[in-house]
């Protein structure tokens, strides 16, 4: 079976289709609206499969589908579809997981008023990040990049009635929109400079080699190359997306939405949407690599962010409390990984990784999703724990994904792709800081990872509603354990003796592969590294398990003040209430003011001065017009009166009339002198 | 006082046409009213006749053709005339014409 590049379309039509159907079920149709999402999934899964086998038959094509979507002065604006192995395995990719995860959200949301909403809105987005994934033209993407925004506005904001939710929405909704006015300014000087917005299109694409030479050699302020700048407002947009620092705070904020939401969208593809639009116009970054001299690589931004975000997102991580920001900081962490792979020049590495993530943390946000399901929607770790014996399925699929996450040795995918990530940085010769901080993450991570299981885990339950939890129905069980196999096999699709997934991501046919030998001592390290993490948690948390809920946190007592600035995620939010907030607030009452003041009073004036002139309209109209009209009127009436009254009947009269007349026109006829 | 014929016809005329006009205005039956219009056309007619007869170039037939058209005409608008009073007479038993004085009856 295989899917030609005309009918890549039909993949994110058919989740739209289910969207559609979903939006005109009504409250009760809970089997329509739910069967028409994950049918539409799952044949959009099979059609990805199609996809990739014809991409797979030649990886170095970009094969592209490009059609006019209207005209526009003397050109016209193209839009196309776009099919290569990195559409091919992303498209693989989400409609799977979004598959587990819709199914699994059948048993989560079995309660909720609104699920027919709930699948119509899941399937809006995955047609959004569909959409997203197949385009061939800068401008599709950014249509499908902002639907994904709304998709994800309307779900972290599905409790609505929950104010955290609301306020959780419109953070999301606003930082995004802070980085995508980024990217829609990058796009618009890309159409500047190139005219098309295509990025494959038979040698005239913004990828390709004529317009990539054109944007290269053109410098702009700061003596950067064209190619340079757009690169960095388009990363802007995916330093949004993405969550990377410094707009990362919208993401924790985002697990006020359904588990399901966070598992799909703010950990498995949309927060992946960021690092899939740099690997897309990675020839864009990386051009400015061949000038001799520049101010500034591109990519040496990006490696930087992702650096920074991979520490900082792992160092939060430490010391929350809630099991899904916990997830969530783990995701920012990861999702700076996959940036500073991009950045370090390895984008196969950061695809990779991004695949792999996508599954063992929808498994992690699922488990997560399964044991507060049971708990009766208790997040807080302290209150959880002794999970382990009622919830053993959730227990040992989500021991795996988080042994997937921090990369424990041989088995586990994660280990793969991060040992890949850490390689490309390493051999990064701009700088080596970027692999520390990776070095340090890889730590924290194990570190964290370890400290959540313990402390939701094992133990006793240290909550009413923790004692109370026990395993939920297959339904939401089944994904977990395919989620589960998955986050051990993909690894064994990129591994060094057999970088399968590599090659074809570059193109090649043939793969590669070195015994693990070469590079061992980075292994080794990275391994002692891990060890060190889990070893470190499992000895403050594990070995002195938590008794009480209310119990300080064993670093708490340790290290206060570090462990409140970690708490507090470095205080970004207080940060930008401080900062932006307050600035935003200040122009707020500036236009409240001028609004109610300066606009206001200009109306009130405008209104009294209509007034004014309605008065004497009125005044005008009572008076001059119909008084004139009435004396008019009284005296036409006055005439006709005057005339009926010669109007007599007598004809003798009429007659005596008209013998007078004649007789004064005889005598007038005479006197004039007879002519 | 030395009179052509023109003048003796034009006085007669005159003559006749003063008191078709008086027979007109003076009298109260609608049948003498309008024996007294048909005097006044005929005091018309003459002077037709009268100023083609002796005018300045006689030609052949004008005047005469004249005449008998106002005469046919005379005779149509007397049909009519005759008629209205029938109709006067039947609807107030009388030919008086200053009672005919309501067009709604």
């Amino acid at each position: 079976m295989s899917l030609s590049v005309q009918l890549l379309w039909l993949i994110p039509a058919l989740p739209l289709l289910a969207a559609g159907i979903g939006a005109l079920t009504p409250r009760r149709g809970r089997g329509l609206a739910a069967g028409a999402a994950i049918g539409a999934m799952g044949i959009a899964f099979l059609l990805s499969c199609g996809a990739l086998t014809t991409a797979l038959a030649h990886p170095a094509a970009h094969a592209a589908h490009n059609f006019a979507w209207f005209d526009l002065g003397l050109g016209a604006l193209r839009l196309g579809w776009l099919l290569d192995p990195l559409t091919a395995f992303m498209c693989v990719m989400v409609t799977f997981v979004g598959l587990l995860i819709f199914i699994f959200s059948v048993g989560y949301m079995h309660e909720d008023a609104n699920f027919t909403r709930f699948f119509c809105f899941l399937s809006l987005f995955a047609a959004a990040m569909l959409g997203l994934l197949v385009a061939n033209s800068l401008l599709l993407l950014f249509i499908c990049w902002e639907l994904v925004g709304l998709a994800s506005y309307l779900l972290i904001g599905f409790w609505f009635h929950k104010p955290a939710a609301a306020a959780a929405a419109k953070k999301a909704f606003i930082t995004t929109r802070i980085g995508d006015l980024g990217l829609l300014l990058g796009m618009l000087w890309l159409y500047d400079s190139t005219g098309s917005l295509l990025f494959y299109d038979g040698g005239a694409g913004v990828l390709e080699p004529n317009a990539l030479g054109s944007l290269v050699a053109q410098t702009t302020v700061g003596g950067l190359a064209v190619s340079t700048a757009i690169g960095l407002l388009i990363f802007c947009g995916a330093i949004g997306k993405s969550g990377q620092f410094p707009l990362h705070v919208w993401l924790p904020d985002a697990m006020e939405g359904p588990t399901p939401v966070s598992a799909l969208i703010h950990a498995a593809t949309m927060v992946a949407a960021g690092v899939f639009l740099i690997a897309r116009v990675y020839p864009l970054m990386a051009v400015d690599q061949l000038l001799a001299a520049p101010p500034l690589h591109a990519l040496t931004v990006v490696a930087t962010i992702g650096a920074i975000t991979a520490l900082m997102g792992a160092l939060i991580g430490v010391a929350q409390s809630d099991i899904k920001r916990i997830l969530a900081f783990s995701t920012v962490s990861q999702l700076g990984y996959m940036m500073l792979a991009l950045g370090v020049g390895s984008w196969v590495a950061a695809i990779f990784h991004l695949l792999t993530h996508a599954f063992f943390k929808a498994l992690l946000f699922l488990g997560a999703g399964s044991v507060i399901h049971a708990a009766h929607h208790e997040q807080d770790i302290r209150q959880l724990g002794g999970l382990r014996g009622p919830m053993r399925t959730t227990f040992a699929t989500f021991a795996i994904g988080t042994m997937a996450l921090t990369g424990v040795p041989f088995l586990f995918s994660g280990f793969w792709s991060k040992e890949g990530i850490l390689h490309a940085a390493h051999e990064w010769d701009v700088s080596h800081l970027p692999f520390y901080a990776g070095l340090a993450a890889v730590v924290l991570t194990a570190f964290y990872m370890t400290r959540l299981v313990a402390e939701t885990f094992y133990g006793s339950a240290r909550s009413d509603s923790a004692s109370h939890a026990h395993e939920n129905p297959s339904v939401m069980t089944l994904p977990l354990v395919i989620l589960a196999v998955c986050a051990i096999a993909l690894g064994f699709l990129g591994t060094p003796v057999w970088p399968w997934l590599q090659a074809r991501l570059l193109g090649q046919e043939e793969v590669h592969g070195h015994s693990l030998l070469e590079g061992g001592g980075l292994m080794i390290l990275s391994i002692f590294l891990v060890a060190l993490g889990l070893g470190v948690g499992w000895a403050i948390y594990g070995r002195k398990l938590r008794v009480s809920a209310a119990a300080p946190d064993p670093l708490e007592t340790a290290l206060p003040p570090v462990f409140a600035t970690l708490r507090a995620k470095f205080g970004f939010d207080e940060l930008y209430a401080a900062t932006v907030g307050r600035l935003n607030n200040a122009i707020a009452v500036v236009a409240d003011l001028l609004d109610r003041y300066v606009w206001d009073g200009a109306i009130r004036f405008l209104a009294v001065l209509g007034e004014f002139v309605g008065v004497v309209s009125r005044e005008t109209d009572g008076d001059a017009l119909n008084g004139g009209f009435n004396a008019t009127s009284e005296s036409l009436r006055d005439g006709g009166k005057a005339y009926s009254r010669a109007q007599t009947g007598e004809a003798h009269g009429y007659l005596r009339v008209i013998a007078i007349g004649f007789v004064l026109l005889v005598l007038a006829v005479m006197l004039g002198g007879g002519r | 006082m030395n009179l052509d014929p023109l003048h003796l016809c034009l006085i007669f005329s005159s003559a006749l046409f003063c008191i078709g006009l008086i027979g007109t205005l003076a009298r109260s039956n609608t049948i003498l009213v309008l024996l007294g219009i048909e005097l006044m056309l005929n005091a018309a007619n003459l002077n037709f006749i009268a100023f083609w007869r002796y005018g300045p170039s006689p030609v052949p037939a004008t005047g005469v053709l004249f005449v008998l058209f106002s005469i046919a005409v005379a005779a149509a608008e007397a049909a009519v005339g005759l008629a209205l009073v029938i109709a006067i007479y039947r609807h107030q038993k009388n030919v008086r014409l200053q009672e005919a004085n309501h067009l709604k009856g």
